[in-house]
Parts: C-alpha cells; sequence; structure tokens
C-alpha cells in the first residue's frame, strides 16, 4: 500500500525505511512550503494552529502523490493535537478523497486498539519478532539522526567558513539515507558524526547559549521556524534545543528526565496543562539554572498550552534572571520578521552579557 | 462581619454558581459575585491577560480586577475534571488558570484554588469541600449540611433549566426574582444555541443574543436545558470524544438537536481565539451537514462585536428560514 506520514524534522529518513522494510511504499511528503501551508489554509478551520493547517496541506499534497494511507500519533492531553486526526479524516472525506488516517494512540490507554492498528500495517505472513526487529532498527536510525542533528548544532556556531557545517551535514544525512541494516546505520552514525566534527572551526570563540522551548512541532520542523536553529547558528550563537524525537532525556546537559522538568516547574505551574506547556516553563527554569542566556519559545499561533506557558513565563524570567523572547508563528510569519527578532534579541543578549562582565570586573 | 468569597460572574459561574454559593453560605461566608460584563470589566482584562489569550481569558481577568477591592478570598478552583468520562479535562487555560491569574496580577486578595478532580472517586466532591471548610475552621457536620444544601439547592436550579430558563434566569429564579413569563407560545421556528455557557449567557459579551432570537419569535433551546443524562446518551454516535468537558456537552447537544429534538437551525456560539472551538466548530458544520443539511450559523465574538452587525446576521437567518419554511 501507498502510505505516507507527517513530515517532521528529518525523521522521514527513518519512516521511508521502516514502511519500506514492511513492505510498503512510502510516500515521502514534500518539505512543508508555502503551497503546503495555503492548501491546509483553505481546508482547516480558521483558528486551528499551525500545525494543523500544515499536516492538512501534507495531506492534500500526497494525496496528489498517490497515497492511500497516513499513518500518524494521537494523543490523551488536554491539547487540540490529540483530536488531529479525526478532523483531518473528516474534512478529507468531505472534500470527496479516499484516503485513511490511521492514528497511533499510546499503547497505555488502550493495547489492544493499539495492536489492532499495527495489524494493519504489518503484512499478515510476517512474524511479530521481525516486526519488532524492524521498528528497533527505525528507531536506531532515528536516534542517529538526532545524534547527527545534536552536533550540527553544536559545531556550528564555531564554524569559520559559513555554510560549511550546513554541508558537511547534509552529506552525513544522504549517507545515513543510505544505510539499511544495523550495522550501515551505525556505520553512517560513525562517518556522519566525523564528516561534521572536521569542519574548520575557530574554538576560541565564546558563543552565547540560548535555550529553544516550545510546541514540538515548530521546534522540530525546520521549514515551520524558519531554519531558526541554523539561522542561530550562523549568527555564531549555541542554539539548545530542548525537544528531540528520540527521548531528549539523553541530551543530560539539560536534565535528568521529564520528572525533573516538572518538578522545576512546579513554583509555577502545578498541573499537566497538555501539550509542553509545563515543559516549557520547567525547560526555562531549568535553562536558567544551567546558565543559559537566554530561552527562546516558539509556538503555532492560538496554541493553548503555550499560551499559558506564556503567562506564566514573565514571571520566571523576572525571578530567575533570564530573558525570554516568545516567538507565535502563523500564516503571516515571514522569514525576514524572525531574522530581526532574532538579531534584536541576540543584541541585547551581548550587551547584557557584557555588562555583566563589566560589571565583575570593577568589583 | 462575616468573611467575604468572590466568585468572578464568568466561566464556570453559569454551570456551577447556585452550588457554590449554597454551600459558602452553609459555611457562614459572605458570597459576592462580581458584576456583569460591562465595557470596563472588558477593558480590564484586555489590559491585565496575556495578549495571546481568548477573549474568556480576558474577562476573567476583568472580573478578578472587579473583585479584587471587595473581597477577602477569590475563589478560583482549578477544574481538572466533573464526572469520570473517558479522558475528559477542562481547556489547558482552564487548568492553568490560577498560575495564570498569580503570573499576571498583583496585588490579589488570596486565591483559593483548590483542585477540583472529580475522578477520582465518588467522594472527592465531598472531600474538597471538607478540606475548604478547615480552611474557614468550620466543623465537619456544618460542612456536611453546607454540602447537602448545595446538592438541593442545585437540584432545584436543574429543573429550572429544564423548564426552558436560562442559567441567568434560572439563578435569578432562585434568589427569589421574578423573571416574567416566556413568551414561547407563538414561536414559529426553534433554534438551538449552543457554545460555553460563558459565552452564550454572558449577555454583554454576546450582545444579549437570546433576547434578540426570541424577540424575533425564535423559540430558543440550549445545552443547559437538556437533562445531563440525555446528552450523555449521545456520547456513542461520536467517533472520540474531545479531552476538554464543555466541547462534549456542545457536541453532545449538536447530536441531541440533530437526533432527537429536532430544531430548524442551530447558532454556534463561539470566543475569537478559542483554542477548542476551532475544532468544534468544524465538527458541528460538518454534522449538520451530514445530517439532513440542518442550518447551521456560527457567530464569533470578540472585544470588538457590534450590536448592529449581529442583529443583522440574526435576522438574515430567521428570514431566511422562515421563507424556507414557508412562514411567510
Amino acid at each position: 500500500m501507498k502510505i505516507t506520514f507527517p513530515h517532521m524534522g528529518y525523521s522521514y529518513l527513518s519512516f521511508k525505511m521502516l514502511l519500506q522494510d514492511l513492505g510498503h511504499e512510502p510516500i515521502v511528503p514534500p518539505q512543508p512550503s508555502k503551497r503546503t501551508l495555503d492548501l491546509g489554509v483553505k481546508h482547516s478551520p480558521e483558528f486551528s494552529c499551525i500545525p494543523f493547517k500544515f499536516l492538512m496541506g501534507t495531506y492534500l499534497e500526497t494525496i496528489e502523490l498517490g497515497a492511500e494511507m497516513a499513518l500518524t500519533y494521537g494523543g490523551v492531553g488536554p491539547c487540540r493535537a490529540g483530536y488531529y486526526g479525526i478532523l483531518h479524516q473528516e474534512i478529507i472525506a468531505d472534500l470527496g478523497y479516499d484516503f485513511k488516517i490511521l492514528v497511533f494512540e499510546p499503547p497505555l490507554s488502550g493495547i489492544f486498539d493499539f495492536i489492532q492498528k499495527l495489524k494493519q500495517v504489518k503484512p499478515r505472513h510476517m512474524s511479530w519478532r521481525v516486526f519488532w526487529g524492524i521498528a528497533k532498527k527505525g528507531w536506531s536510525k532515528l536516534q542517529v539522526t538526532d545524534d547527527l542533528e545534536r552536533m550540527e548544532h553544536e559545531v556550528r556556531p564555531y564554524e569559520i567558513h559559513k555554510g560549511d557545517t550546513t554541508k558537511a551535514f547534509k552529506q552525513a544525512l544522504a549517507n545515513l539515507d543510505q544505510a539499511d541494516s544495523n550495522a550501515a546505520i551505525q556505520e553512517a552514525r560513525k562517518d556522519g558524526l566525523k564528516v561534521i566534527e572536521e569542519v574548520a572551526q575557530d574554538r576560541s570563540r565564546k558563543p552565547l547559549r540560548i535555550g529553544i522551548i516550545g510546541e514540538i512541532y515548530v521546534v522540530l520542523e525546520p521549514a515551520v521556524n524558519y531554519d531558526i536553529q541554523v539561522t542561530l547558528g550562523e549568527m555564531g550563537v549555541y542554539a539548545n534545543r530542548s525537544i528531540w524525537l528520540t527521548d531528549w532525556t539523553r541530551d543530560n546537559t539539560l536534565s535528568d528526565g521529564e520528572k525533573d522538568v516538572q518538578k522545576a516547574a512546579h513554583p509555577y505551574l502545578n498541573e499537566l496543562i497538555g501539550g509542553h506547556g509545563i515543559n516549557s516553563v520547567g525547560e526555562t527554569v531549568l535553562y536558567a539554572r544551567h546558565g543559559y542566556d537566554g530561552v527562546i519559545q516558539l509556538a503555532p499561533f492560538s496554541c493553548i498550552p503555550e499560551i499559558v506557558a506564556k503567562g506564566i513565563l514573565p514571571q520566571v524570567s523576572r525571578d530567575l534572571g533570564i530573558p525570554v523572547l516568545t516567538i507565535f508563528i502563523d500564516e503571516q510569519t515571514g522569514k525576514a520578521g524572525i531574522q530581526t527578532r532574532l538579531e534584536a534579541f541576540v543584541d541585547l543578549l551581548i550587551q547584557k552579557k557584557e555588562h555583566q562582565l563589566l560589571k565583575a570586573n570593577l568589583a | 462581619m462575616p468573611v467575604r468569597i468572590g466568585i468572578p460572574r464568568t466561566l464556570a459561574y453559569y454551570a456551577y454558581f447556585p452550588w457554590w454559593k449554597a454551600f459558602f453560605e452553609g459555611l457562614g461566608l459572605e458570597v459576592i459575585a462580581s458584576n456583569p460584563t460591562s465595557k470596563g470589566i472588558l477593558d480590564a482584562g484586555v489590559k491585565e491577560a496575556v495578549n495571546d489569550a481568548c477573549i474568556p481569558i480576558k474577562l476573567f481577568h476583568g472580573h478578578i480586577m472587579d473583585l479584587k477591592d471587595k473581597v477577602d478570598y477569590i475563589f478560583v478552583p482549578r477544574l481538572v475534571s466533573v464526572r469520570r468520562f473517558g479522558t475528559e479535562t477542562f481547556c489547558p487555560k482552564f487548568l492553568g488558570l490560577p498560575d495564570l491569574i498569580r503570573a499576571s496580577t498583583t496585588n490579589l486578595p488570596q486565591l483559593i484554588d483548590i483542585r477540583v478532580d472529580l475522578a477520582q472517586g465518588r467522594l472527592e466532591l465531598f472531600n474538597i469541600c471538607q478540606s475548604l471548610g478547615r480552611k474557614f475552621g468550620v466543623g465537619f457536620w456544618t460542612v456536611t449540611q453546607a454540602f447537602w444544601k448545595a446538592q438541593r439547592v442545585f437540584r432545584r436550579y436543574e429543573k429550572l433549566l429544564s423548564s426552558q430558563l436560562t442559567p441567568v434566569e434560572a439563578i435569578e429564579r432562585l434568589d427569589g426574582g421574578d423573571v416574567g413569563e416566556l413568551e414561547v407560545d407563538n414561536a414559529q421556528l426553534s433554534f438551538a444555541v449552543l457554545g460555553y455557557p460563558y459565552a452564550v449567557y454572558d449577555r454583554f459579551i454576546n450582545v444579549d443574543l437570546i433576547k434578540k432570537l426570541r424577540s424575533l419569535g425564535v423559540r430558543v433551546v440550549t445545552a443547559e436545558m437538556i437533562p445531563p443524562q440525555h446528552l450523555l446518551k449521545e456520547a456513542k454516535r461520536l467517533p472520540k470524544n474531545l479531552f476538554w468537558h464543555f466541547s462534549n456537552r456542545v457536541m453532545h447537544a449538536t447530536s441531541y438537536f440533530l437526533n432527537r429534538e429536532k430544531v430548524d437551525g442551530i447558532i454556534h456560539i463561539t470566543a475569537f481565539g478559542c483554542g477548542p472551538d476551532a475544532m468544534v466548530d468544524r465538527m458541528m458544520e460538518l454534522a449538520a451537514k451530514k445530517k439532513g443539511r440542518v442550518p447551521f450559523l456560527s457567530v464569533t465574538i470578540d472585544e470588538q462585536t457590534g450590536e448592529g452587525g449581529i442583529q443583522t446576521r440574526l435576522e438574515a437567518f430567521v428570514d431566511m428560514l422562515k421563507r424556507r419554511r414557508g412562514l411567510e
């Protein structure tokens, strides 16, 4: 069957391989573009959030490419995302397409339902053991993608020739795309990391450190947040992202687990409000504790949990002395606008830092 | 002088005020509701609240400002769930409401932000009441009596609602006020007006839409006028229930008015910037379309909602339906 999936960062490499291994024909969604958004906006409710509109557009684009089914993820939180699949399905049916959206809910909320849905993608003759092996391989590729990306963002602020890191990263990804066995994936990881590390760097720089928090889709998808991490990197800023698809707890610079993030948020927000609302508050606290220079909150316009977080963040910012810039992204957002705001924010942070250094020297 | 506790006249007010009023009065407190929404309250709210918030949250801030200097405590319960029903909870903005208020306004009287999570068990509400009682130094039996009194008052309230009074009218009637007879006999059309209670019954923010409809000769029914257990029966017809209590009620009511008690049209009142409604509004529209093209009108209310604009749209909608039914 021709199956597609939402485009989210570079995860398409793994999903493509996974579907191929299962004997389906993967339809890799095109990178979200102006056209994707236009299509999405046309058929989505006016006040739905940007991820909803982009996904709507992505589905319609993949339908044009012949996709018959999409795999996506639901959720039980009070955030709207848990209802995406159903509404997408209804709107697409209303448009007259024969297209099925298979929504995976977290297995713990209904294990039978979960298995039932797995059976729809697993070929009948395949054993569950083989299936598990394939899933595990897909997961490890996803982890390697994240590793490469992490390395990319670490190196970029030090690069001597602007654009070198991006080139090296693209090369590493292309290499990873070819890898289709466990051994080859690990090989691609080693080679990829080496390629990126070997970019000419000036390690004497002391880059500003900024944490990026917010809603998962706009944080993860470079096409939606106008490559914010790369833009910052090329300004010579180290941007640390709090959200990764594979277990962001591995990134122990920030925390030892999601529990920690929630604990950090408790003085300000003591309730799970869905989406990444509580994480945004908690991560800001943790970034401040780890001596970061600033935090950028990225969220889709009208995102409910992030609005609550935005309402609370000024207090965190005052208490802990960490500047926070909130960027809400909607269909009117343009790259130039974001660029200007980022430059202004970075300038402010540099001044603040110099001011502090000066004060320290005088004391 | 008794301790004064303030309850904002918005959000959950229309759903639960009689209950809390009876309860707190049973504890010997004086209950003060904020003034009905006005231009002043709206402006104060817009000024205080985070600018991306929806109108209801801004209004809530406004009502808090209105109460601030009149009371010793403000009651802002953190509503997590009010029944055991799947994964149902409230909109994230309700869940974070006390924290939002604290972060954005200063010089507040003490907020009572007790967590109301009734999905925990049958005794949960009683336990919450007891811990509120302890807070105000009231003994176990007095609290228990107040609890039962509140239950009794609430049953009367529900009965008044099912006799087709709106919550505002029913609350007035409970207080001994006379709301006059409703002229429903000569109505030619009946409309379901659906939406969240704080949008449907706030006369200021929706420019008294219900009264306008009634004066156009329309009988108005709302979700609150259907007994809750009838609403709940509609749950089976939906593919997946929503996460938000009030949204579920709206969806169930839509299904009820499409399948059980037929109406001539459905009007959805939605607040500008409402997150859940972005979903709910489209679901309702599709449901009405599927079910034999029941006319559906969606009215968005915001800071700028004008009397004239709404009046024109309502008249057009009513005229269209009258023509369609051959009443003119």
